[in-house]
C-alpha cells in the first residue's frame, strides 16, 4: 500500500513527505523533516514541548495530523533565527533561562507567539500563555523574568524606530 | 568557548592528540588518597593508569577539555571548564569542551549523581590547569632564559615582566610537552580568581534557544532502526505469550521479539517492536498483544503498601545509629510529641524521555544516549554482554533531565540486547507512558517519630523509625539485615552533638516495585520529617522555630546559617497576617535553609507568596548557575508536595502521563529569592540540596499561618 504524499511548508521551505495520514505532525517534522529542535514530550497535548506555530499560532504538534496542516506555513524554533538574534532569544540568553534545554524550544514557540499578539503581557497573560509548557528543571521564574525583557526590548526597538 | 558533541574517535583527531600538543591528566597515584598527580595522557595510556579528567593544548593555543561529567541542566558543561581555565589563565573562548566518552580506565567514576560534578573533582581539575601552566612558563623561561619570578601567565600567554616580552601558549606547547609535570603546584587563592566566583553565561544555553543541542532523541546513526518496548506494566512478571500477526501488518514493521532488562536482580521482560521509522514501531506496537505471567507476587495498592508502611512503624527495625536510652528520656521527658509523616511514590518524569542507541557487532558496542553514568553502563554492559570492557564504548549526548533515572543501567542493556537480535543500530524510544509508569520510582516512606522536651524545652529524646524500600535490597547478593544510614540524609548532623538520647531505625519495605534515586535520594523524604518534627517540637516547647534550631546546632557554620537567614528575611518583624515556615536540611555536604511565606486569598484559600533560600555549598564556581539549581530545586520539590504522586492499583502505576501525574505549570510558582554563602568550607553539592527543605518549610508556613499541620504529602492547597 502506497503512503499519500504531502508537501508541508516548514520555516518557508517545501518538504514533500511520504507518509501516514494519521502521523502527528511532531514526526513529520522531526523525523521526515529532519529538523530536532521540536521535542517529544507527552503525545498528548500537555506539556508543550512540541510547540510549533501554524499561521503564526502555536500549536502542539503532537495531536495535530501531518495531512491536516499540508501547504499551510508552519515556524518551528529553527525558523525563528538560527543566529539566536530574535529577542526572545537573545531575552532567553541575558536571563540565562535554560538548564537541560529539552523543553526549551516549546516554550520560546509559545513565548514568541505571545509577543506578537501581545507585546506587553501582564504575569496573568503570561501565565495563560505559557501554563501549557512544562519545565521539570523549573526554569518558570526566568521564563517570565525573559519574556517581560524581551517585551520590554522590542518596546525599546520600536521606540528607536519610530 | 565552543561545544561539541561528537564519538571517541573525532575526539581524538580534533583535539590534536595526532599533532604536537600539551596533553596532561589526573590521577589518585594511591587508591583513596585525596591528593592527584598529573602526567602526560601517553605515559598514562603506557602505564594503564586511570585519569580522573584531562585537558589538551594545541600548537593554536586551543584549549580542549574533555568534560568527564554529563550536563543534565545542572551546568557541568560551564563550570568544569570556568575551573581548569582559571588555573590555566586562558579566557573561556580559547576553550572546547567536549563530552567525554564512557571510559572508566581512562575517567575513574564518571557518575552524574549525588551533585558529585564540583565537589567530587575540583581540587584535580584546578590542579590540571595549574600544572599545564607551570609547564608552559618553564617552556617559556628555558627558552628566554629568565628566572621563574619575572614571569607570568595571563590570557593563553606567558609574560615576561620586565622585558614586557610574550609568548603564546601555541607557540610553547612543543618543548612544554617535553617537560615532566611538576608536583605540587600550589593553587591560586580565592582573592585571586578571575573566573571561579563569577557569574559567568553558560555556555550551552545558544545551542538550547535555537534547537541545535542535540539530545538523546535527536541522535541518529547511519541504517539505524528504531525500536519501542512493551514492557511488564507489573515490572517482574513473564511473558507468556504474544500475538503479532497484526503488529507485523503494519507498513515497516520488521521484527516482533521478546526481550529483557536488567532491574537490578530482576530481568523485566517485554516485547520489542523494531521498526524502520518511529512512527511505524508506535503503529506496530498499538496492535501487538502480549499476555503475562504475573504468577507469584504480590499486586499491591497505594492504600496496601502504605499500610504496610504505618505497620511497619511498630516493630523495632534494623538500627546501629543510637545514643544514651531514649526509652527511659522520652518516659521521663516534661513533654511528649508523637508524629507520623507520609510521602508518597514519585516519577522522575524528566522532559526527555528515556532512550538510547545502541549498535553491538560480533565483539563491541557502541551506545548513544543521554546517560548520567556513562561508566557504569560501560562496566555493566561489558559484563552481561561479554564483551571487553574497552570494547564498549559508551557516547553521551546532553539529558532532557535526568534527576537520578538516567544514571540507571536498564535502558542501554534493552536497547543493547534488541541491537544484538537484529544485527542493526537501533534506537529505542520510551514514549512519556513508559517513562511515567515502569519507574524505577521514588520510593515512598512513612516515618514515625518521637520527641521529648527537657524542662527548658531543649530535646532530651529523638527517635525516628523510617519505613521505606531500601535501594540496595534490589541488587543480588546484599546483606538485607543491615541498618540504612541514608534515612538520615538531610538531617542536620549537630543535632546528634545536641541530643542526648536517640534512636534511629528503619524497616526495609518489601514490595515489586522498582525504586530509584530521585533528586537528593532519600534526603527527598527524610527531609520532610525531620524538619516537620523539629517544627513540632518547637512549637511544643514554646520556642520561636529559628531560636529552637539556634539552641540545638551549636557549630559555627549552622549558627552563621541561621543568622544570614534570619537577616535575609527579615524573620523577626514578619507580619501578623503572614504565616511563615522555616527547614534546614544538609545533604551532600551543603546547608540550606528556606523560608516559605504564606497567606490567605480573598477566597480563603492559601497562596504561597515567597521562597527564601540560602545554600552553604562551601567553595564555588558560578553564582547564578547555583541560583538556578536552587530555584529548580524548589520548583520540583514544590510539584512533589502539592502536585504529583505516582499511586499503584493491583500492581500497576495508574499515573501514565502529565494529564493525571500533573506537574507543577508556571501558574504554581512563588516568587524565589536564592542567597549564597561565603565561607572556606570544602565544595558541597548543588544540583540537589535545595530539595528538601522545601516541603517542610511550607507545611510549618500552612501551620504558622492556620495552626493547621500537614503530615502527609502530596496534599491540595486549595482544600488546607
Amino acid at each position: 500500500m502506497p503512503m499519500p504524499t504531502y508537501k508541508l511548508l516548514i520555516n518557508g521551505k517545501t518538504y514533500p513527505v511520504e507518509a501516514d495520514p494519521k502521523m502527528p505532525l511532531l514526526w513529520a517534522i522531526r523525523e521526515l523533516a529532519g529538523l530536532t529542535g521540536t521535542k517529544y514530550g507527552c503525545g498528548i497535548a500537555q506539556c508543550g514541548a512540541c510547540t510549533v506555530h501554524l499561521n503564526g499560532n502555536p500549536i502542539r504538534s503532537c495531536s495535530i495530523p501531518a495531512s491536516a496542516v499540508a501547504g499551510q506555513p508552519i515556524t518551528t524554533i529553527e525558523g525563528i533565527s538560527p543566529d539566536n538574534s530574535h529577542p526572545v532569544q537573545k531575552a532567553w540568553i541575558a536571563e540565562q533561562v535554560p538548564q537541560c534545554g529539552y523543553c526549551q524550544s516549546g516554550q520560546i514557540m509559545s513565548a514568541v507567539a505571545l509577543l506578537k499578539r501581545n507585546p506587553h503581557p501582564t504575569d496573568k497573560d503570561i501565565d495563560l500563555a505559557m501554563q501549557g509548557n512544562v519545565c521539570r528543571c523549573g526554569t518558570y521564574l526566568r521564563i517570565r523574568k525573559a519574556i517581560k525583557s524581551a517585551a520590554q526590548q522590542t518596546t525599546n526597538t520600536l521606540s528607536t524606530i519610530h | 568557548m565552543s561545544i561539541r558533541q561528537q564519538s571517541r574517535r573525532g575526539f581524538i583527531r580534533q583535539s590534536g592528540l595526532t599533532g604536537i600538543a600539551l596533553t596532561i591528566g589526573a590521577y589518585f597515584p594511591v587508591l583513596g588518597k585525596g591528593t592527584v598527580e598529573i602526567i602526560h595522557t601517553a605515559t598514562a595510556d603506557s602505564l594503564g593508569i586511570n585519569l580522573l579528567a584531562w585537558i589538551s593544548i594545541d600548537q593554536s593555543g586551543k584549549v580542549t577539555i574533555l568534560n568527564h561529567r554529563s550536563e543534565m541542566g545542572q551546568g557541568s558543561y560551564q563550570v568544569v571548564p570556568q575551573m581548569i581555565a582559571e588555573e590555566l589563565e586562558v579566557n573561556l573562548d580559547q576553550v572546547n569542551i567536549q563530552f567525554a566518552p564512557g571510559d572508566q580506565k581512562k575517567y575513574g567514576s564518571q557518575i552524574t549523581g549525588g551533585s558529585s560534578t564540583v565537589r567530587g573533582s575540583y581540587k584535580h581539575l584546578l590542579r590540571i590547569g595549574a600544572t599545564a601552566r607551570e609547564m608552559l612558563i618553564g617552556a617559556a623561561i628555558q627558552q628566554w632564559n629568565v628566572p621563574r619570578e619575572e614571569c607570568y601567565a595571563e590570557n593563553g600567554q606567558v609574560i615576561h615582566r620586565p622585558s614586557g616580552k610574550k609568548l603564546s601558549y601555541g607557540d610553547l606547547v612543543q618543548e612544554a610537552a617535553k617537560a615532566t609535570p611538576p608536583k605540587d603546584i600550589p593553587l591560586k587563592a580565592r582573592k585571586d580568581y578571575k573566573l571561579v566566583g563569577k557569574s559567568l553565561q553558560r555556555q550551552d544555553t545558544p545551542l538550547k534557544t535555537n534547537g541545535t543541542a542535540i539530545f538523546g532523541l535527536d541522535k541518529k546513526l547511519p541504517g539505524m532502526l528504531y525500536a519501542v518496548v512493551e514492557r511488564n506494566p507489573r515490572f517482574i512478571g513473564k511473558v507468556k505469550s504474544f500475538d503479532d500477526a497484526a503488529t507485523k501488518a503494519v507498513p515497516g514493521v520488521r521484527q516482533v521479539f521478546k526481550i529483557q532488562r536488567a532491574v537490578f536482580a530482576n530481568l523485566q521482560e517485554g516485547v520489542a517492536v523494531v521498526a524502520d521509522s518511529l512512527w511505524a514501531a508506535l503503529q506496530g506496537r498499538k496492535v501487538l498483544k502480549v499476555e503475562w505471567d504475573d504468577e507469584g507476587f504480590e499486586h499491591l495498592d497505594t492504600d496496601q503498601l502504605f499500610a504496610r508502611m504505618r505497620e511497619d512503624l511498630n516493630k523495632p527495625g534494623l538500627s546501629d545509629r543510637t545514643a544514651g536510652n531514649f526509652e527511659g528520656a522520652f518516659q521521663t521527658a516534661d513533654k511528649k510529641v508523637e508524629a507520623v509523616y507520609e510521602l508518597p511514590y514519585e516519577s522522575h518524569a524528566s522532559m526527555e524521555p528515556l532512550n538510547c542507541i545502541a549498535h553491538v557487532r560480533d565483539n563491541s558496542i557502541e551506545i548513544w544516549g543521554p546517560i548520567q553514568g556513562p561508566d557504569w553502563i560501560q562496566a555493566d554492559l561489558s559484563e552481561r554482554m561479554g564483551v571487553p570492557m574497552e570494547n564498549v564504548s559508551v557516547n553521551m549526548t546532553f539529558l532532557g533531565g535526568g534527576f537520578g533515572r538516567k544514571a540507571f543501567t536498564d535502558y542501554p542493556h534493552e536497547a543493547a540486547l534488541i541491537s544484538k537480535q537484529i544485527k542493526a543500530p537501533v534506537q529505542v524510544v520510551w514514549t512519556r507512558e513508559d517513562d511515567t509508569t515502569q519507574g524505577p520510582f521514588r520510593p515512598g516512606a512513612v516515618y514515625g517519630c518521637k520527641g521529648g522536651l527537657g524542662k527548658n524545652g531543649n530535646i532530651v529524646a529523638f527517635q525516628t523509625r523510617t519505613a521505606t524500600q531500601n535501594m540496595n535490597h534490589q541488587s543480588a547478593g546484599v546483606n538485607h539485615n543491615s541498618y540504612n544510614a541514608d534515612t538520615l540524609d538531610g538531617l542536620l548532623k549537630p543535632y546528634f552533638e545536641s541530643i542526648p538520647n536517640y534512636s534511629f531505625a528503619d524497616i526495609p519495605t518489601v514490595s515489586p516495585i522498582p525504586v530509584m534515586w530521585w533528586r537528593s535520594v532519600y534526603a527527598s523524604t527524610n527531609g520532610f520529617a525531620y524538619e516537620s518534627f523539629m517544627d513540632e517540637l518547637a512549637h511544643a516547647a514554646g520556642k520561636d522555630p529559628l531560636d529552637f534550631r539556634r539552641a540545638h546546632l551549636g557549630e559555627d557554620r549552622y549558627q552563621a546559617l541561621i543568622d544570614r537567614l534570619e537577616a535575609i528575611s527579615g524573620w523577626k518583624s514578619r507580619s501578623k497576617n503572614e504565616g511563615w515556615g522555616v527547614a534546614i536540611t544538609e545533604c551532600f555536604n551543603s546547608l540550606v535553609g528556606e523560608i516559605v511565606k504564606v497567606s490567605h486569598k480573598p477566597d480563603g484559600k492559601i497562596k504561597i507568596d515567597k521562597v527564601i533560600a540560602l545554600m552553604d555549598c562551601g567553595w564555588y564556581v558560578n553564582p547564578d548557575i547555583i541560583r538556578a539549581q536552587v530555584e529548580g530545586s524548589i520548583v520540583m520539590a514544590l510539584g512533589a508536595a502539592i502536585k504529583h504522586e505516582t499511586h499503584f492499583k493491583d500492581g500497576k502505576a495508574v499515573e501514565k502521563n502529565f494529564d493525571t501525574y500533573n506537574m507543577p505549570r508556571i501558574n504554581d510558582i512563588p516568587e524565589i529569592e536564592v542567597h549564597i554563602m561565603d565561607n572556606d568550607e570544602k565544595a558541597g553539592g548543588v544540583g540537589e540540596p535545595g530539595l528538601p527543605p522545601l516541603s517542610p518549610a511550607l507545611c510549618n508556613a500552612i501551620f504558622d499561618l492556620t495552626g493547621k499541620r500537614i503530615r502527609k504529602l502530596p496534599f491540595n492547597l486549595d482544600e488546607v
